[in-house]
């Protein structure tokens, strides 16, 4: 639901959150045992720090991580990513689509006692709203035009507009009204000390060193079986790798090189369980529509036909994720699987080239109107992975006679003085799919101003329509016939060649039980993982 | 003396705000805002969220008056509050991460000048043998090696294969629970390797410096008088010799004051020891100017008081100094 920073787009590998493509590969556990038993610690990695535990004020992947199991929505996706009730039980859109009524769930407690309401609800709201309030996930509220708590257990929001969206927006965490109410949420202990609804407590957060949250023995699902969940604070990945093998952490998310090659030993497998299934991201190549060489159809998709996206998957993540042909995640119910898209044929690149008036020069490049057909692909600093398919991409397109050049940028540099400049021909990016198939930020045309996330200036009518038509309606076959005209439209227009969903790659202690993978990944049912007595550590 | 003291003292504010004006320019003539680091590509939100987090830090305030703003704070000793989200105040965030940075430092210090001073004398009385041609050979090994590569192996060989030694962090999971002396010893264990290696990398300056002024103090007449006069050899190196070849580690050791708050950030990055090198990085990297500034400002402060104490001290070790001056 929630987009992270780019930060943790780079950080690909930590990402659990996935989906379906058959059966992960899963391990015989080695340690056997009988029924679930209670106790023992979860230990995680994380390279970066929380910056704040009131998740409102955040926008970072580790605090979100945290936030995660101390808050609840009111409502969540499933482990086959299906929205269902968390602290609303259930709820209800009417007829016309304008409003959703919530039915809470009664009897949930805050972590310190106090009776979680209706209250806290409209409390949330109203602070995500609060002009005051420094927040950047404002923006999905905006379109409420009244907020109601009709009884404790009643929670009724009204829109202006019917609003697809709007349903997975709630899923934002519920916040205390009883501990922030009338106070200045930026300078709340909270952030610092969280208290929520979640399956684990908050407990202790040594900076730089560890967040502790103990399990939440009133937790409305059931106690979690284990008794503590560690986030450590590791910066280094390879040092964090150099911990899961000693033994100082329990998972971490590996890398296609550590997962294919160095963890293939019978002592690591022993250990560890390794499981795989496609991450939320894509990674792609996004063209300029400004400039007059990519503003002909022919040339975008003669360099999609020169690309051999297979061999980017083998060479880059080792086989370790799939090719993409548009921005949804393979198996989510909007992800069309055959699209008319320009797949891998250098003839027919060739032919397309030609069509658009490109000539073979005598250096081997095209050339047209007297100038060589070259470009700059872009990207952004410390993503190997990214780095890598540029090389491979600028080898295939030479052989067509596209000269290629890369140019790596520090991110900040490259965001301010290029992405939001429009000073750019191709870069080389990637994206977190959320869980919403809404498209309305990335492709709309009107969000191709300044610092919009259209920064390619993809601007289609058509495209408009249906972006537009989808999030305007709760009918999911409606919606999905929308989604599946835009995949339509991407695979002939090819404002972005698709490379590739990358896999979620997660290690995991073998003495853990109870994992069930999903579609959603593994960390859904973390409140049933469970530990043998015999095999306890901490 | 007094007056000459007033005078450096009087010099250090001028000094102090053109650091501050300096380093306040050119972090914001980085590319990028704090905001923009926290928001950019972020599909959910708008360009009026955007604008309100620029209000909410001030960024909408032409540049000299957050400057003059920044500036009237630090003349009350107040850093000022974090722009990252958690918008802590900068003072408690630097004061949490400097004991550890700064214990790390100390241990490092000492362990430098107790090893290189002994290292360099030894290179010099043994000049051009076996051991001085091996002492070099030892301590540009270090200086050499690049230290991250060196951590990653030893971590590797100690952490992981001989499990020796715990790999990354200050202290075990669960040492709370631990008697004092046992969780003493559990932070040494994990502090081994990181003193052990930042010791190695330093060796050669301070030992070479030691080795070159200790041949030039040896070469001198004076030396050669007391080895006339029959002095022992012993006496003649470490009673005559080493005091005055130690004076200009005098200055050294001033300088080094500055670099004791400030962690290395390869360093701590590995082995995950949440001190001042990380927090800066992290800083620049968010583009968080009040917390940059203020570690920028207190090791401003800390060089020129450096460069100060080692000044008085000199003139204090050193007579010729003293009674020249005045």
């Amino acid at each position: 639901m929630r987009f992270s920073l780019p930060v943790a787009l780079c950080l690909l590998a930590l990402q659990l959150a996935g989906c379906t493509r058959g059966a992960p590969e899963q391990k015989v556990l080695r340690v056997k045992g009988g029924p679930p038993a209670c106790g023992d610690s979860l230990v995680t990695g994380s390279i970066g720090e929380p910056s704040n535990l009131i998740p409102l004020l955040s926008s970072d992947s580790a605090s979100s991580d945290i936030a995660g199991m101390v808050y609840n929505g009111l409502v969540r996706y499933d482990k086959n990513l299906k929205l269902e009730g968390d602290l609303a039980r259930s709820w209800e859109v009417s007829a016309d689509g304008l409003s959703i009524t919530f039915k809470l769930r009664p009897g949930v407690k805050w972590h310190d006692g106090a009776e979680f309401t209706s209250r806290d609800v409209l409390y949330t709201y109203r602070v995500t709203v609060d002009p005051k309030t420094p927040t950047a996930y404002s923006e999905d509220f905006k379109q409420v035009q009244r907020a109601e708590a009709l009884d404790p257990y009643t929670f009724r929001v009204s829109y202006a507009k019917p609003f697809a969206p709007a349903l997975a927006s709630w899923g934002m965490p519920i916040l205390p009204a009883h501990l922030l109410e009338g106070k200045d949420i930026t300078k709340s202990p909270l952030s610092r000390n969280p208290v929520g609804t979640g399956p684990f407590v908050f407990k202790q957060w040594i900076p730089g060193q560890k967040v502790v949250l103990d399990a939440n023995p009133g937790y409305y699902e059931g106690k979690p079986y284990l008794a503590r969940y560690i986030y450590r604070i590791i910066p280094d990945s390879s040092t964090m790798y150099m911990e899961l093998k000693a033994g100082g952490i329990d998972m971490m998310g590996l890398s296609p090189v550590q997962y294919q090659r160095q963890t293939d030993t019978r002592e690591f497998l022993e250990r560890f369980n390794k499981f795989r299934y496609p991450a939320s991201a894509y990674s792609y190549l996004g063209y300029n529509l400004r400039l007059p060489l990519f503003q002909d159809r022919r040339v975008r998709q003669a360099i999609t036909c020169a690309i051999n996206k297979e061999e980017i998957v083998q060479g880059v993540l080792l086989g370790m994720g799939q090719i993409a042909h548009g921005p949804y995640k393979p198996g989510t119910w909007a992800y069309k699987a055959k699209v008319d898209d320009p797949g891998y044929d250098p003839a027919r690149a060739a032919a397309l080239l030609k069509e658009a008036s490109f000539v073979m020069g005598g250096d081997g490049i095209l050339v047209k109107d007297g100038k060589p057909f070259s470009f700059t692909i872009m990207t952004n600093q410390g993503n190997d992975q990214r780095l890598k398919c540029a090389q491979i991409i600028q080898r295939r397109l030479k052989r067509v006679g596209i000269d290629v050049k890369i140019r790596v940028m520090e991110w900040a540099s490259f965001l301010t003085n290029f992405i939001d400049k429009g000073r750019f021909e191709v870069v080389l990016l990637g994206w977190t799919i959320s869980q919403d198939p809404d498209l309305y930020d990335v492709w709309h045309s009107s969000k191709t101003g300044p610092k919009e996330l259209n920064f390619v200036g993809f601007k289609n009518p058509e495209m408009d329509r249906l972006i537009v038509e989808g999030r305007g309606t709760f009918d999911m076959e409606k919606r999905r016939s929308c989604y599946y005209a835009i995949q339509e439209i991407l695979a002939r227009e090819q404002p972005y060649t698709f490379l590739y969903v990358p896999d979620a790659l997660p290690a995991v202690s073998a003495r853990f039980q109870g994992i069930e993978p999903a579609p959603a990944g593994i960390m859904h049912n973390l409140i049933k993982w469970h530990v043998p007595k015999a095999a306890q550590q901490y | 003396m007094a007056q000459y003291l007033v005078k450096r003292i009087l010099m250090l504010f001028p000094l102090l705000i053109g650091i501050t004006l300096i380093t306040f320019t050119v972090i914001h003539l980085a590319p990028g805002e704090p905001v923009e680091m926290q928001v950019a590509m972020s599909p959910k939100v708008s360009a009026q969220s955007r604008a309100r987090l620029r209000e909410f830090y001030g960024l909408d305030k032409p540049l000299h008056v957050q400057y003059g703003l920044w500036l009237s704070h630090l003349a009350r000793f107040d850093f000022g509050r974090s722009f990252a989200p958690d918008n802590r105040p900068v003072t408690d965030k630097i004061v949490e991460r400097i004991p550890i940075t700064l214990s790390l430092n100390v241990i490092a210090l000492i362990l430098e000048f107790g090893l290189a001073i002994p290292i360099g004398i030894l290179a010099a009385v043994h000049r051009d043998t076996l051991l001085d041609r091996g002492i070099s050979v030892f301590v540009f090994l270090g200086f050499a090696v690049p230290t991250f590569w060196l951590a990653l192996l030893c971590m590797y060989f100690f952490g992981v294969k001989l499990s020796w030694l715990p790999i990354s962090g200050i202290h075990s999971l669960g040492s709370e629970r631990l008697p004092a002396l046992a969780r003493f010893w559990d932070m040494a264990r994990h502090l081994f390797l990181p003193v052990a290696i930042a010791t190695f990398g330093s060796l050669a300056g301070l030992s070479r410096y030691m080795r070159s002024t200790m041949l030039e103090v040896l070469s001198q007449d004076y030396i050669t008088t007391a080895r006339a006069k029959g002095v022992k050899e012993r006496a003649v190196i470490y009673k005559h010799a080493l005091k005055n070849a130690l004076l200009p580690v005098i200055t050294l050791l001033g300088f080094s004051l500055p670099g004791l708050i400030g962690g290395s950030v390869i360093f701590e990055t590995i082995f995950a020891i949440p001190g001042m090198g990380q927090l800066f990085y992290q800083g620049v990297m968010a583009r968080d100017y009040p917390l940059v500034m203020g570690i920028l400002v207190i090791g401003a402060c800390l060089t020129l008081v450096g460069n100060l104490l080692a000044d008085l001290c000199y003139a204090f070790a050193d007579p010729r100094i003293r009674h020249g001056r005045g």
